[in-house]
C-alpha cells in the first residue's frame, strides 16, 4: 500500500521535539508507519520527563462517504462479536452513513439513510443516529428535525416512523428530536423546541419483533431541548435509578424505568449545556460545554468528582461497562480515558486518568469504545471524512 | 437548526467582504474619493433599515449559492464592478475567513464578539458619514437585543448551524497557509495551547468531594495541551475591548490575497454527496432572495460618475486564467451529479453483503426556478 505522509517537526524551545502529523487522508494507514508519530502529545512546558508510555496506537481509518457534521454524540457503534463485525453510524447532515467493518477496520458495506421528508420545504437535517440493544432485538434509531425513524439493525427496513408535532408552527417553534437510548424493552427519545422552553422525553414500547411500536409515555421534566439520554440495566433492585436525561441548560433528570417512568432526582445545571451523559453502576458521568466532566451519585444527586478535562466543549462520552472505563472527547481535539471506581472505605466515587490522545486539528464530534473491555475506540471529527480508530498495544 | 443564524452569518461575511474590497481598492490605486464612495454605498445598502428587518426575521439558513447572489448584488451597489472570477474569489475568501473565525471561537457566544469586531471596523470605514454610522449603531442595538439574552445552549446550536453551512469547504488561502493557520490540505490548525475560553478552567485537575460537598482530594493529570487561564472577558457593549482578535482586519495593502483552487479533489466524494440530495429549496430560496433584495435600496449612479472594474487578482490575465481553470465542483453556477469511483466500489462490496439501494434523486435541472436563479446570477 502506498502511503503519502506529510510530517512537520516542531522544535519549540524548551519543549521536546513534537512531530505533528498532517492529515494522512482516508483509506488506511498501517500502524507500522504510525508508531511513534500518531496522536501528537506535546509535553507540558518545563517537563523534562519522557512522554508517558503510549498505551494506544492509531489503527487503520475507515473512510466515510461524507464528512461528519458538527453535532454532539455523532458516532454510534454496534459490536457484533458473534459475526466478527462492527457497525458504525455517523451523521453527515441531511444523510447518515452506516457502515460495517471487519475486525482490522476493513470496510465491508455502506448504506446511507435520509431523514423522511415531512411538511415544509427545508431539507431535514439528522441530529443523531444510534443503535438500541433491546432484550430480543436491535433497532437503529434516527432522529431529525422532522421526527424519529426506527429501522432493523442493518438499516434496510424502516419499522416505525413518528412525526414530531410541528404542524403549522412557525420556524421559531419547530421541534427536533435528539437523544436516544434503550431501557429494557423501551426506547427513549428526547425532543426539543427551537427558541421556546420545551424538552420532553418520548418513551416507545418495543415488541420482541414486528412493527407494532407504540408511544407509551411522554415525560416532562426538562424545559430546554434534550441533548442526550443514558441508561443501564436496573440490576434487579427496586428503587434504583436506571436512566438519566440531559439538556441544553445542563439540567440532569434521573429516572427509574418501568410501565411508568418515575422522576427520582433533578441535578441542576450551571449555565452551560450538558451535551453528553453516561450511567454506570449508579454513577452519572456528565460532560459539559465548559470542558468539565462531573461524576454524581445517581441515588442522591450529589456531586462527588469534578474533572477539568477539556479546554473546549465536550462533544461525546462513552462507557466500557465491563471495566468501568469512561471515554471523553472534546472540541479541543483531545480524547481522554478515565477509570471509574468506588473507594473501598467510603464507597465514594473515584476516578483515575488513564490516557490522553490528541487528534490533530480535528474538532471531534463523536467517540465510542469499540469493544466492551475498552481496549479500542473510534472517533469522528467535523469535516473529517473518515472514522479514526485507536487500539491499545 | 437554529433560526437565528442568518444575521450573524450575513454581517460577518459582509465584514470580510469589505475588508477585502478595501484592500484591493488601495492595492489597485483607486482614487481615495472613489474608494470611499464605493465602501459608503455598500455599507449603507447593507445596513439599510428595511434590509435589516428582513434579515433579522427568524428563518433557516439558505444555501451558499443563494447567499452569494445577495453579496454579488451588494458588491455592485456602487460604481464598482467585478467580473465573475473576481466575485468567485471574493466569496471564497469571505467564506473561508469566517469559517476560520467560527471554528476558532473559544466559546460559542464569542461569535457575537467576532461580529462586533467586524462592526467596529466597518464604523472606521464610514467615520465621515453620520447617517450611515447611525444605521450601524442601530444594528448593534438589534444584535444586543436579540443575542444578548441567549443561553450558552442556544449559542452552541448557532455555532453548529454555522459549521454545517461551512462543512467540506477546504479552499486554501495563501495568507492562511503563510501564517500557518491552515494546513496544506486546506484544514485549519486547531492549536492546543493558549488561553482557555472565558468560563472554562485549565484542564488537568480532578477534585473529589464527600457527601457534604467538601473537597476531600485533589489530583492533577497530564492533559496534553499547554493552556493558560483566560485573561478577561471581551466586552459586549457598544464600545469596549473585545479582547478577541478574530474578526478584526487582517488584510493590508502589502498582503496579496490568493486562493489555491487545486488540492480540493480529495473532497470530491463529500461534495458529490451534497449535490445528490434533491434541492427542494430552489423555490424557497427564490422567495428569500426576493424578500431580502427587495429590501435593498440600490442607489442609482448619479451624475457622470464613471464606473470602474475591480480585480481581485494581480493582473487581468490571472483573472481570465482563474475563470477558465476553476474546478467544476467549486463552481457556484451548476451543481453536478457525478458517479464517482466510490459509488462503484460500494456497489461491488454491497453485492457481497446483499441488497443495495442506490439513492438516485432527480435533479431539478430544467425547472423554471433554476432559470430565474441563473438570471439573478447575472444581475
Amino acid at each position: 500500500m502506498c502511503v503519502v505522509s506529510m510530517v512537520a517537526v516542531d522544535l519549540e524551545g524548551p519543549y521536546e521535539p513534537r512531530v505533528r502529523r498532517a492529515d494522512l487522508g482516508a483509506a488506511g494507514v498501517t500502524s507500522d508507519l504510525g508508531r511513534g508519530l500518531q496522536g501528537s502529545e506535546p509535553s507540558a512546558p518545563g517537563d523534562s520527563e519522557a512522554p508517558p508510555y503510549r498505551m494506544f496506537r492509531w489503527e487503520r481509518s475507515i473512510p466515510l462517504r461524507g464528512s461528519a457534521a458538527a453535532l454532539c454524540n455523532n458516532l454510534s457503534v454496534l459490536q457484533l462479536p458473534a459475526r466478527n463485525l462492527t457497525y458504525f453510524g455517523v451523521v453527515h447532515g441531511p444523510s447518515a452513513q452506516l457502515l460495517s467493518a471487519a475486525p482490522e477496520g476493513v470496510p465491508l458495506a455502506q448504506r446511507q439513510l435520509h431523514a423522511k421528508e415531512g411538511a415544509g420545504v427545508s431539507p431535514p437535517l439528522i441530529t443523531q443516529v444510534h443503535w438500541c440493544v433491546l432484550p430480543f432485538r436491535v433497532l437503529l434509531v434516527l432522529t431529525s428535525h422532522r421526527g424519529i425513524q426506527m429501522y432493523e439493525s442493518n438499516g434496510y427496513t424502516m419499522v416505525y416512523w413518528h412525526a414530531l408535532d410541528s404542524g403549522d408552527a412557525s420556524p421559531v417553534q419547530a421541534v427536533f428530536a435528539r437523544g436516544i437510548a434503550a431501557s429494557g424493552h423501551f426506547i427513549c427519545v428526547g425532543e426539543g423546541a427551537k427558541g421556546t422552553w420545551s424538552g420532553r422525553v418520548l418513551v416507545f414500547d418495543i415488541p420482541a419483533k414486528g412493527p407494532n411500536i407504540v408511544l407509551s409515555e411522554e415525560l416532562a421534566g426538562h424545559q430546554t431541548p434534550i441533548t442526550d439520554i443514558a441508561t443501564e440495566p436496573a440490576q434487579g433492585q427496586d428503587c434504583v435509578a436506571d436512566m438519566v436525561t440531559a439538556d441544553d441548560s445542563g439540567l440532569l433528570c434521573v429516572w427509574r424505568s418501568g410501565p411508568e417512568f418515575t422522576l427520582l432526582t433533578r441535578i441542576p445545571g450551571f449555565g452551560v449545556p450538558c451535551p453528553s451523559v453516561q450511567l454506570w453502576q449508579g454513577i452519572i458521568a456528565a460532560g459539559y460545554g465548559n470542558g468539565q466532566v462531573h461524576l454524581y451519585e445517581a441515588a442522591t444527586g450529589n456531586l462527588h468528582v469534578q474533572i477539568n478535562a477539556h479546554a473546549r466543549a465536550i462533544c461525546a462520552l462513552d462507557l466500557a461497562p465491563e471495566v468501568g472505563k469512561l471515554l471523553s472527547a472534546g472540541e479541543d481535539t483531545f480524547v481522554h480515558i478515565w477509570k471509574l471506581s468506588r473507594s473501598p472505605e467510603s464507597g465514594y466515587i473515584e476516578v483515575e486518568h488513564c490516557h490522553g490522545e490528541c487528534v490533530s486539528d480535528t474538532q471531534l464530534c463523536g467517540a465510542r469504545f469499540c469493544d466492551s473491555s475498552g481496549s479500542s475506540f473510534a472517533v469522528t471529527g467535523y469535516d473529517l471524512a473518515e472514522i479514526r480508530r485507536f487500539s491499545s498495544v | 437548526m437554529s433560526v437565528r443564524t442568518l444575521p450573524l452569518l450575513f454581517l460577518n461575511l459582509g465584514g470580510e467582504m469589505l475588508y477585502i474590497l478595501d484592500q484591493r481598492l488601495r492595492a489597485q490605486n483607486i482614487p481615495g474619493d472613489k474608494a470611499r464612495k464605493v465602501l459608503n454605498d455598500i455599507i449603507s445598502t447593507m445596513f439599510n433599515r428595511k434590509f435589516m428587518e428582513e434579515l433579522f426575521k427568524p428563518q433557516e439558513l439558505y444555501s451558499k449559492k443563494a447567499l452569494r447572489t445577495v453579496y454579488e448584488r451588494l458588491a455592485h451597489a456602487s460604481i464598482m464592478k467585478l467580473n465573475q472570477a473576481s466575485m468567485d474569489k471574493l466569496y471564497d475568501l469571505m467564506t473561508m475567513a469566517f469559517k476560520y473565525q467560527v471554528l476558532l471561537c473559544p466559546r460559542p457566544k464569542d461569535v457575537l464578539l467576532v461580529t462586533f469586531n467586524h462592526l467596529d471596523t466597518i464604523k472606521g470605514f464610514i467615520q465621515d458619514s453620520p447617517t450611515i454610522l447611525q444605521q450601524v449603531d442601530e444594528t448593534f442595538r438589534q444584535l444586543t437585543e436579540i443575542y444578548g439574552g441567549l443561553s450558552a445552549g442556544e449559542f452552541q446550536l448557532i455555532r453548529q448551524t454555522l459549521l454545517i453551512f461551512f462543512q467540506d469547504l477546504h479552499i486554501r488561502v495563501s495568507m492562511f497557509l503563510k501564517d500557518k493557520v491552515q494546513n496544506n490540505n486546506g484544514r485549519f490548525v486547531l492549536p492546543v495551547s493558549g488561553p482557555v475560553p472565558w468560563g472554562t478552567e485549565v484542564p488537568g485537575l480532578i477534585r473529589m468531594f464527600n457527601n457534604k460537598g467538601e473537597e476531600v482530594k485533589r489530583i492533577e493529570f497530564k492533559h496534553g495541551g499547554n493552556y493558560v487561564p483566560a485573561p478577561k472577558e471581551g466586552s459586549f457593549e457598544l464600545y469596549g475591548d473585545r479582547v478577541l482578535k478574530l474578526g478584526t482586519n487582517m488584510y493590508s495593502v502589502n498582503r496579496p490575497v490568493e486562493t489555491h483552487m487545486s488540492g480540493s479533489s480529495k473532497n470530491l466524494a463529500s461534495r458529490t454527496q451534497e449535490s445528490i440530495a434533491p434541492n427542494p429549496l430552489a423555490k424557497e430560496e427564490l422567495n428569500f432572495l426576493a424578500r431580502l433584495m427587495g429590501g435593498m435600496e440600490i442607489k442609482k449612479p448619479s451624475g457622470p460618475e464613471p464606473g470602474f472594474r475591480l480585480n481581485l487578482f494581480t493582473t487581468d490575465e490571472e483573472e481570465e486564467q482563474a475563470a477558465l481553470t476553476r474546478p467544476e465542483e467549486l463552481s457556484y453556477e451548476v451543481i453536478n451529479i457525478q458517479a464517482t469511483q466510490d459509488q462503484q466500489r460500494s456497489e461491488e462490496l454491497a453485492r457481497i453483503m446483499g441488497e443495495f439501494e442506490i439513492m438516485e434523486q432527480p435533479r431539478l435541472s430544467t425547472s423554471k426556478g433554476d432559470d430565474l436563479l441563473a438570471m439573478m446570477d447575472e444581475l
